[in-house]
């Protein structure tokens, strides 16, 4: 075989373009993979910055009569913390573990706009970072994550000049529109990409329950997110266009924004959980070594809760003054979601009942989040029982509820989806020891700091209080839970420590390092950038078992 | 990390969870906590009713799904030499058992649910108090509309009579709760809110808001004051005359004077000094661009006419501690504290006057604690 001579004469060096940059192929990326862990990385960062706002809140109130805080401070900080975990932390980072895994695991080559995926991408940092800096101006929103009108009116009265007069309202509302375009773009692109571009052979009824729940997520956020543009659009109409649509003295209704947000915001709560029980529901099975029970009745689950999640938003409105009736139809709305929720949790137990399992870090935080999820939903179901709602909505019983099925849930499985999926993403293994300490650390600060909320509740302490009297009873409870948030916090340093460690000398992981199931796992890790050199074969609900393991194959085994 | 096999694991997550959930109980135990669960009238019982039959449910809820879980995980984890586990993907039988049991369980609880709302919501017929609970930024006014007289921060009623409550706003939203006695209810503007409730046992209870309302959300508590009839009967006729005169010459009347000209009048209405009788506020201040003879009805702040019989200072943010606030020895007179300055008391209030001496101060405590 002949060589080939290297033509040293008339090789021309040049200046490498933007987009060969290391940097800029990050910039510029449409890659999904990339984009997904732009949007973790981005999502794990204002985790920080609302865990900050978190131990903040937990000083504050460690004992009565704090003075870390100003009021004002306070409500800014209580404020920022819901709206920076809910828009900032949970979304986008569940949306970039699917943006990651799920064009994998249906055997795509990537999402079916990968530009419109990076234009999503970045009206999260810029949206963030607008939010954020309504801190620089010293204006942050104070009105609460869900800024019911008329506090966030410019004004409320001639008696009550103590509303919104300046941008803190603004900010919250833009702010949001801003996220709300990004996550609308982000969800067309899933429910395209989810129904258009799955490999042959992977029928809906075979696509991984992370993938199910992406797909009804994204249905979630494409009917919900109106209404929070309406209600945002005509909050900024009356504070600057001279509209009376929340104002009473010109007979507009507050109670109208009330409706409009939990319209939205209803919704949003399953946007935020769904994803999460996708993820759990994957790492069960692939750690208890038997494939998930149920997948039917988990996915159509899924579904229900998707539908029903419209018809249940006035359980945050029990206390202002409804007619019984419209009550009581809530009420078993409320109860009727229950009901798919409660499925879900009976399948995951019985995928773990009978298995082998393997009790790495993904598995302790995949049945943490069983553990956990399982007290929020019950004190949620509590809550839609209106008699002993009146009593304590608005108290810290409903903290410790969305705490629970938001911390105890989402966060923990978060954590599980980030040790399971890191070493696909970047070859390296998290330390186990490491993993081990921050999940115990999480479950018992979880616990302590949001368990004893139960209590406080139902001992009369209300919600969103900058302090507390010191002799009603209250202190030792509040002291307790702020030792568990620190105790998070330090789990959370924990975590830290075990990244940056890994990222230095990690393990090797390997491609495939837990024996998994589904199709993500059947590349190199990180995957190359066109994910699969041939497309994948698809007979069953667990297609690279099956290619490990063609003996017992799921499709010799059963009928999907 | 090997784990010891630990024997009767499901007993363990039994008393485990038991635990955890007994601690709910201690709610009922928060000292001078105003529990929902210490109830003293018949809506609070029968909400707190409800709570022991979701309490009890969702314990055994819990401790039946926790124990499986906690079981399976010490049972099924991972030894050397185990098989693997048969490939079970799913049971029909059992998907249709444990969708419909729980749905049965839930529509118990949903039957309680509906038959608890409905009796708290009507009212029973008979006599009955009827007070106008108003909310503002942040202290509560009640105007008992039966016997026109207004008070602030404190909320009397006699044992055993319906007290119907109407709620307004003519600000933002606040919310009307006495834990103790009754669930909560919104305080919406442009919406006439109304609820009521009973106190079967006389005594002090607290009242809260609780609908985030601005700045000082935290400290917009009410004193809830239950007599027997003859008591609040008395109570009543002393409501409705006007401020007392100080003896001319006392403290209490230089502080008199010091209120009628420092400027206190241009926010607070004493009736016989300032302003010449009590207001209904839903009828006077409902607008939002109060005429100017309306300024005499719709003062910013407080009614002082009887502020020595009050227990609350500014939304209870101090109490009213009267026995400490003799002439000449204020060290630890929340009053005075208050004059001193309520900026610092409670940050963001509307409450914004110049330093007042010693002496001032002096003078107003003698004169506002002899206002009974």
């Amino acid at each position: 075989m002949a060589t080939r001579a290297i033509d040293t004469t008339t090789t021309v060096v040049r200046r490498k373009t933007l987009g060969e940059t290391y940097i800029g192929e990050w910039l510029m990326t449409t890659d999904h993979k990339k984009i997904g862990i732009m949007y973790i990385v981005t999502g794990f960062f204002f985790f920080f910055v609302g865990g900050m706002e978190a131990l903040l809140i937990r000083t504050q109130l460690a004992v009565p009569d704090g003075k870390v805080l100003t009021p004002q401070e306070y409500n800014a900080v209580f404020t920022m913390h819901g709206v920076t975990m809910i828009f900032l932390f949970v979304m986008p980072t569940l949306t970039g573990f699917g943006n990651y895994v799920v064009p994998l695991m249906i055997g795509a080559r990537d999402m079916a706009f990968p530009r419109l995926n990076a234009f999503g991408y970045w009206l999260v940092l810029f949206g963030g970072t607008f939010i954020q800096s309504s801190f620089l101006f010293g204006q942050p929103p104070d009105g609460g994550w869900f800024q019911y009108a008329p506090l966030s009116e410019m004004s409320c009265g001639v008696h009550a000049a103590a509303c919104t007069p300046g941008m803190n309202a603004d900010f919250w509302v833009l702010g949001t529109l801003l996220l709300g375009v990004s996550s609308i773009a982000g969800s067309l692109n899933f429910v395209v990409t989810i129904f258009k571009l799955r490999a042959p052979g992977m029928s809906i009824n075979r696509i991984p329950l992370f993938t199910w729940m992406t797909l009804v997520t994204a249905f979630l956020l494409l009917f919900a997110l109106p209404s929070l543009t309406a209600a945002g659009g005509l909050l900024l109409l009356d504070r600057h266009l001279g509209t009376h649509f929340y104002q009473a003295a010109f007979h507009g209704d507050p109670l109208l924004w009330q409706h409009l947000f939990w319209s939205f915001g209803h919704p949003e709560v399953y946007i935020l959980i769904l994803p999460a029980f996708g993820m759990i529901s994957e790492i069960l099975p692939v750690f208890s070594r038997k494939p998930i029970f149920g997948y039917t009745f988990i996915a159509w689950s899924g579904v229900a809760i998707g539908f029903l999640s419209f018809t249940v938003w006035a359980h945050h409105m029990f206390a202002v003054g409804l007619p019984p009736i419209a009550q009581a139809f809530f009420a078993t709305s409320t109860t009727l979601i229950a009901i798919p929720t409660a499925v879900k949790i009976f399948n995951w137990v019985a995928t773990v009942f009978g298995g082998k399992l393997n009790l790495k870090v993904p598995m302790l935080f995949a049945l943490g989040f069983v553990a956990m999820f399982l007290i929020g939903g019950l004190n949620g179901a509590a809550l839609a029982v209106v008699p002993f709602d009146y009593q304590v909505t608005d108290t810290y019983f409903v903290i410790s509820h969305i705490h629970y099925v938001l911390f105890g849930g989402t966060a923990f499985a978060i954590f599980g989806g980030m040790y399971y999926w890191f070493p696909k993403m970047t070859g390296k293994l998290f330390n186990e020891r490491l993993g081990q300490l921050h999940f115990w650390l999480m479950l018992i600060g979880a616990n302590l700091a949001f368990f004893p909320m139960h209590n406080l509740g139902l001992l009369g302490m209300p919600r969103r209080v900058y302090t507390y009297p010191a002799y009603l009873g209250w202190n030792e409870l509040n002291l307790l839970s702020s030792i568990g948030a620190f105790t998070i916090g330090l789990s959370i340093m924990v975590f830290l420590f075990n990244l940056v460690v890994t990222l230095k000398n990690g393990q090797p992981a390997g491609d495939d390092p837990w024996d998994a199931y589904t199709l993500e796992w059947d590349t190199s890790s990180p995957p190359k950038k066109y994910n699969f050199l041939t497309l994948p074969i698809v007979r069953s609900r667990r297609p690279f078992y099956d290619k490990k393991y063609p003996e017992i194959a799921d499709w010799k085994q059963v009928i999907h | 990390m090997r784990m010891p096999l630990f024997r009767k694991t499901k007993r363990w997550g039994i008393i485990l969870s038991a635990l955890l959930l007994s601690s709910l109980l201690l709610a009922a135990c928060g000292e001078n906590s105003p529990s929902i669960l210490d109830t003293h009238g018949p809506i609070a019982a029968n909400e707190a009713f409800v709570f022991y039959v979701i309490l009890v449910i969702a314990t055994i809820i819990f401790v039946g799904v926790e124990s499986v879980l906690i079981f399976s995980i010490f049972r099924f984890r991972e030894r050397p030499g185990v098989p693997n586990p048969r490939q079970v993907h799913g049971n029909l039988t059992i998907e249709v058992i444990w969708t419909a049991i729980p749905a049965l369980v839930l529509f118990v609880v949903l039957f309680f649910t509906i038959q608890g709302l409905y009796q708290v919501s009507a009212q029973p017929v008979g006599k009955a108090l009827n007070v106008r609970a108003i909310g503002h930024q942040w202290w509560w006014e009640f105007y008992y509309e039966d016997y026109n007289f207004t008070t602030a921060d404190t909320l009397h009623a006699p044992v055993g009579t319906i007290v119907h409550v109407d709620l307004f706003s003519n600000n933002v939203i606040h919310s009307f709760w006495i834990p103790q006695l009754t669930g909560k209810t919104d305080v919406i503007p442009g919406h006439d809110n109304q609820k009521w409730f009973r106190a079967d046992n006389t005594g002090e209870y607290l009242g809260i808001c609780t609908e985030y309302c601005g700045t000082q959300h935290a400290n917009m508590r009410f004193d809830v004051v239950i007599d027997n009839s003859d008591t609040f009967q008395t109570w009543v006729s002393t409501q409705q005359q006007a401020a007392l005169t100080p003896a001319a010459g006392s403290l209490a009347d230089q502080g008199a004077k010091l209120f009628a000209q420092s400027g206190c009048t241009a926010c607070h209405g004493i009736v016989g000094v300032d302003v010449k009788g009590y207001y209904d506020p839903a009828k006077d201040c409902a607008n939002f661009n109060p005429a100017p003879t309306d300024s005499e009805r719709c003062k910013v702040g407080p009614n002082l006419t009887h502020f020595g019989s009050r227990d609350m200072i500014a939304g209870g943010v101090l109490m009213n501690n009267k026995d400490q606030c003799q002439p000449g020895h204020l060290e630890n007179c929340n009053l005075a504290k208050w004059l001193a300055d309520p900026q610092g008391v409670k940050p963001g209030n509307d409450m914004q006057i110049g330093p007042l001496t010693p002496t001032q101060i002096n003078a107003l405590v003698a004169y506002l604690e002899s206002l009974k």
